[in-house]
């Protein structure tokens, strides 16, 4: 059976990381599932927490009184969910829906935060990654925001 | 006396079989075959008469010579005369010309196809392709990425190939009851099963699209050598002769519209090719 250290160091996130901070990360994990349809967090809620996920998918809403629920972006196995545990005021920006049976390592945000403090390459290594991610996620959603179909043949 | 040389500017009438809207804007239009051999990638001059004449790729099965068929998308006075087209009415054909997807150089390796928009229709005759002769390859994905959902083409093939071809589909923008995948086609690229080190990747949607998608897929670690994108230029004659379609060195018409990327990757960050 896989352990929490197993799962943590085959997480794309924590690829390549020195196996003495692929531990230091998995003593802040847990494996946890969400049934489909279940609310993972809501916008507004303290952000205590994120995750790898490593089977089904999840959507990342916004809730609008006009149109109802809005997905922005669906995420999957291997995606990591969640950067708001990193930056104050620790609240969650948008919903987090889990579109099927959902299984996750989850990171307690708090407990990374201390070990990031007190271990300064550690918390470089971890924002260098979650710096990557968010670039890509910045660039996927221009890339949206572009509307590349709107013209053309193709 | 010399054997007459084909004449690759007349156009042959051909009549119209059958034709299905695709979605708003896209019409799939099935023409009868005079015979003509052609491959995966490659495309004919299509001329509805008295409006003009444009390349429109081929989109059929290549297992059904019997019919030539397109998928058009009206953006223009052109293309939109040939979405109008009904069964039994005529239309001129050219070709079929150009350069084809490289379906000999994937045989017994992993095939990813990322396609965008209309891009998916140069490479529906892959697809076919590739279900027609499954194990002849390794494994195969297909990525689809279109503006929303009411925009995504051959809905009920998606469907089909997805039995014998892993098949992953996102749009740009949700609508209400949209349960699939939200984002653009690179962020698909994870779940892919797909090997870079020796697979092959085959690329078609808008220029820009593309670019994005290439440096996923070197992010990803897929050699430029083992990726191949269709370009799409002004093309008119398709025969290499008036230049319009001029990329660099290359004609789109003639060399292309299915090169290797590390041909033409050059040419997708020069504003003014």
């Amino acid at each position: 059976m896989l352990t929490v250290a197993e799962a943590v160091a085959r997480c794309p996130l924590f690829d390549g990381l020195p196996r003495r901070y692929q531990e230091l990360i998995a003593g802040c994990a847990r494996f946890v599932r969400f049934d489909a349809d279940v609310a993972i967090f809501l916008e507004g809620q303290p952000a205590d927490r994120f995750f790898v996920l490593r089977e089904g998918r999840v959507t990342l809403e916004v809730f609008s009184p006009e149109r109802g629920r809005i997905v922005v972006q669906t995420l999957g196995p291997g995606d990591a969910l969640g950067w708001s545990w990193l930056f104050p005021p620790y609240r969650w920006h948008l919903d987090a829906m889990a579109r099927e049976r959902v299984a996750a390592v989850a990171f307690d945000g708090a407990c990374l935060r201390g070990k990031c403090h007190e271990d300064h390459l550690l918390g470089h290594l971890l924002m260098e990654r979650f710096g990557d991610l968010m670039l890509q996620r910045l660039q996927a959603t221009r890339l949206q925001l572009l509307d590349v179909y709107a013209h053309g043949s193709r | 006396m010399a054997a007459a040389e084909p004449d690759f500017l007349t156009p042959r009438p051909a009549r119209v079989l059958s034709r299905r809207r695709e979605t708003r804007e896209s019409v799939t239009i099935a023409l009868e075959a005079a015979g003509e051999a052609w491959l995966p990638g490659q495309f004919n001059m299509l001329y509805a008469f008295g409006v003009g004449e444009v390349p429109i790729s081929i989109s059929g099965d290549p297992g059904r010579p019997d019919r030539l068929v397109h998928t058009v998308r009206s953006v223009g006075m052109v293309s939109e005369a040939l979405c109008r087209l009904r069964p039994g009415q005529w239309v001129g054909v050219r070709g079929p010309f150009g350069s084809t997807w490289p379906l000999a150089a994937a045989r017994g390796r992993d095939v990813l196809l990322v396609a965008g928009g209309v891009g998916l229709a140069p490479l529906r005759p892959v697809v076919s392709e590739l279900c027609r002769h499954r194990p002849d390859y390794r494994r195969v994905t297909l990525l689809y990425g279109a503006r929303a959902p009411g925009d995504l083409l051959f809905r009920r093939e998606l469907e089909r190939w997805g039995h014998r071809v892993d098949v992953l589909v996102t749009v740009d923008r949700a609508a209400p009851g949209w349960t699939g995948d939200v984002g653009v086609v690179g962020s698909l690229l994870p779940r892919a099963a797909f090997d870079p080190e020796g697979g092959v990747a085959m690329v078609c949607g808008p220029e820009v699209m593309m670019r994005f998608a290439l440096a996923d897929l070197r992010r990803l670690g897929l050699a430029e050598r083992a990726a191949w994108i269709s370009m799409e230029r002004n093309m008119h004659c398709a025969v290499g002769l008036c230049g319009h379609c001029q990329l660099g060195p290359a004609f789109v018409c003639r060399e292309g519209p299915v090169f290797r990327a590390d041909a033409v990757a050059w040419a997708l960050g020069v504003r003014e090719v």
